[in-house]
């Protein structure tokens, strides 16, 4: 049998090819030669083999940085899950207070990211911001530029400001998306709310708090802008995270090749960890 | 020992959605609620359920004013067009929900879940998720939870109506018998009138929030009340048309048509009406039954294996024929077609039958 060899169809991925090329693998390309190579200037580079990544494991610094990192980001989960969970549960499904309650929930995910940042540390400020005095009016003693306990709640805080909004706009959509024959149905069994919460709420939501989830774990993961503007790391290094460690070193010190190191390191973290979480949550979809 | 309906109506903002109704429905009935879509079944049901509490009027239920008792403490199922199933238990827990909250001992529960699923055939599937069910066995799944207790008003809203031809054709028949022989009001919305006339037993013909005739099936679909019953009750759609009559003569607002009266109608005084025709009625060969004439343009014709239905415009109006056998027309041809006229309808100008 004859076969006819056409291969305009490569054409056709052509695009994508490009695309893909010059948006993700030209740049990590570039990282990853940057992280096997030292330079001293004048655009010489020597290879180092992988003394960049011994280096990353055993700095105590990014150790620190990343432990502070993980920390931030389970406690800003474990707050803004169950907190958007809540509130969508108790928004309205119907009637003209559905528009309010969204805009409400939209305004905090349009500010820009270093808006947010300056907010909250003019809010946030002891002796003229309001949430600050209004604290140290009750007695607490509360200055987010010296206390790193202070430093932490304020950056929590304003983190869970302004993105449980979207853990509560994405259940919301979940929520709406539940046929009422679902509640008929419970109620007709006699089923408490805890019971439809369990048994239809919950499950039904399960995909779109995964998706809540990850997008809320490799955001807070990668956190720099706010904090930076806020207390830009400090007092010391107390909400010194990853990112801003990363920058600090790479522009800070224009050590390209650790930075690059850190940079690989800190993005498969990320992947890893996304990967791990989504196989997890959606491992009973499977069988 | 049966459910009435007394003066009940449900309004919504301003929008009617069920017109003053007052009904009352046997125990151990199987009725069947037929509209188009939006005619107020399921807002009826749901009423009837006390899913819905009515604008005003009252509903008893066993000699009781059941008005204002919610639906929990009033011993109903319900299966509706989607099928509901607790997505995160098994289809043996799904089927013993219902008997959960009544605190049944397990045993107790056990053999009636088994003998639930043994009806619906779901005793293979028993340990699996609903997800991993046909569309099919989900809701068998449903119906099996609707049956396992035994409710004294169960409510089927559509539940067919998203099923395939083959599954819907399969429980069609299983469902008569699952409901027969129990202690309970059995209500079965459809939007299909040969469903009704499949299931028989008594059906009610809804339109627009009003209900339109309450009676046993095969009656209303001979004798429906109303031109608007006969629309509701007629697929393919009933053929409508103006018609005056003068003495033995019948003469067709349409097409320079005239009939002889038929011995029925002879007695109804002369003057103008509204005649149906059932379209099977309407027939592509002259017989003995048949006493009309029509002839027309063929607009469409749709032959399903031992069915014909073709649709004629005669004068500007459509008549559709249906009949048995295989009878291939051309669309643009004139053909003639003959009607059984005795078997028409007379409505008067306000759409009441009067013969």
């Amino acid at each position: 049998m004859n076969k006819t060899f056409n291969n305009k169809a490569w054409w056709m991925v052509l695009p994508v090819f490009l695309v893909v090329a010059f948006n993700a693998l030209v740049p990590l390309m570039t990282v990853v030669n940057y992280s096997v190579q030292e330079t001293f200037g004048n655009n010489e580079f020597f290879w180092s083999g992988t003394i960049w990544f011994q280096q990353l494991l055993d700095n105590d610094q990014i150790r620190a940085s990343l432990g502070r990192q993980i920390i931030f980001t389970t406690v800003v989960l474990f707050i803004q899950v169950p907190l958007g969970l809540t509130i969508a549960l108790c928004m309205p499904r119907k009637g003209p207070w559905v528009s309010v309650c969204l805009v409400l929930m939209a305004l905090p995910l349009l500010v820009p990211w270093n808006v947010v940042g300056s907010m909250w540390n003019i809010m946030a400020l002891p002796d003229i911001g309001l949430l600050g005095r209004t604290i140290n009016a009750m007695g607490i003693h509360y200055n987010y530029t010296r206390d790193p306990v202070a430093a932490w709640f304020t950056v929590v805080l304003m983190d869970v400001w302004h993105w449980t909004s979207l853990v509560v706009l994405l259940c919301y959509a979940g929520l709406v998306s539940i046929p009422d024959a679902y509640y008929q149905a419970a109620k007709i069994d006699g089923a408490r709310p805890w019971a439809v919460f369990r048994y239809i709420q919950l499950p039904k939501l399960k995909h779109v708090l995964t998706i809540a989830i990850l997008l809320r774990f490799m955001d807070s993961f990668m956190i720099y802008t706010e904090v930076i503007v806020l207390t830009g790391g400090g007092p010391g290094s107390a909400t010194k995270f990853l990112s801003i460690d990363l920058v600090q070193k790479a522009l800070g010190g224009f050590d390209l090749g650790p930075a690059a190191a850190f940079s690989i390191v800190y993005f498969l973290i990320i992947l890893l960890t996304s990967w791990l979480f989504y196989t997890l949550m959606m491992r009973n979809e499977a069988n | 020992m049966t459910l009435e309906l007394k003066n009940v109506s449900k309004r919504v903002g301003a929008d009617m959605h069920i017109h003053d109704t007052s009904l009352v429905f046997d125990d151990n009935s199987f009725n069947i609620l037929l509209g188009a879509t939006r005619a107020g079944k399921t807002t009826l049901m749901q009423l009837m359920a006390g899913i819905q509490k009515p604008t005003t009027g009252a509903i008893w239920h066993r000699g009781k004013d059941v008005t204002h008792v919610p639906v929990q403490r009033r011993n109903v199922s319900m299966v509706y067009q989607q099928f509901i199933n607790y997505p995160m238990l098994s289809v043996f827990e799904n089927i013993a929900s219902p008997l959960r909250v009544t605190g049944m001992a397990e045993s107790e529960v056990k053999s009636r879940v088994g003998r639930a699923a043994e009806i619906l055939r779901l005793t293979p599937m028993l340990d699996r998720k609903p997800a991993e069910l046909s569309g099919g066995q989900q809701q068998r799944t449903a119906i099996a939870r609707a049956i396992v207790k035994d409710s004294d008003l169960i409510f089927l809203d559509e539940p067919l109506a998203n099923l395939d031809y083959k599954l819907r054709e399969e429980l069609r028949d299983e469902l008569p018998k699952l409901f027969s022989g129990r202690n309970a009001i059995v209500f079965y919305a459809t939007t299909e009138p040969h469903e009704a006339l499949l299931f028989g037993n008594k059906t009610l013909t809804m339109h627009q929030g009003r209900i339109t005739q309450f009676g046993p099936t095969a009656e209303i679909y001979r004798k429906p009340n109303s031109l608007t019953s006969a629309r509701v009750f007629s697929d393919p759609p009933i053929n409508i048309a103006r018609v005056t009559k003068k003495g033995k003569k019948l003469q067709l607002s349409h097409g320079n048509v005239s009939w002889p009266v038929a011995a029925g109608a002879a007695k109804l005084p002369d003057g103008d009406y509204s005649i149906g025709l059932q379209p099977h009625y309407v027939l592509p060969q002259k017989s003995s039954q048949t006493s009309g004439a029509l002839s027309g343009r063929v607009l469409v014709t749709e032959i399903s294996g031992s069915e014909s239905v073709v649709h004629i415009d005669v004068g500007g109006q459509t008549w559709v024929s249906q009949s048995h056998g295989v009878h291939p027309h051309q669309v643009g041809e004139t053909a003639t077609f003959h009607a059984d006229v005795s078997r028409a309808l007379f409505f008067d100008a306000a759409g009441k039958l009067v013969s």
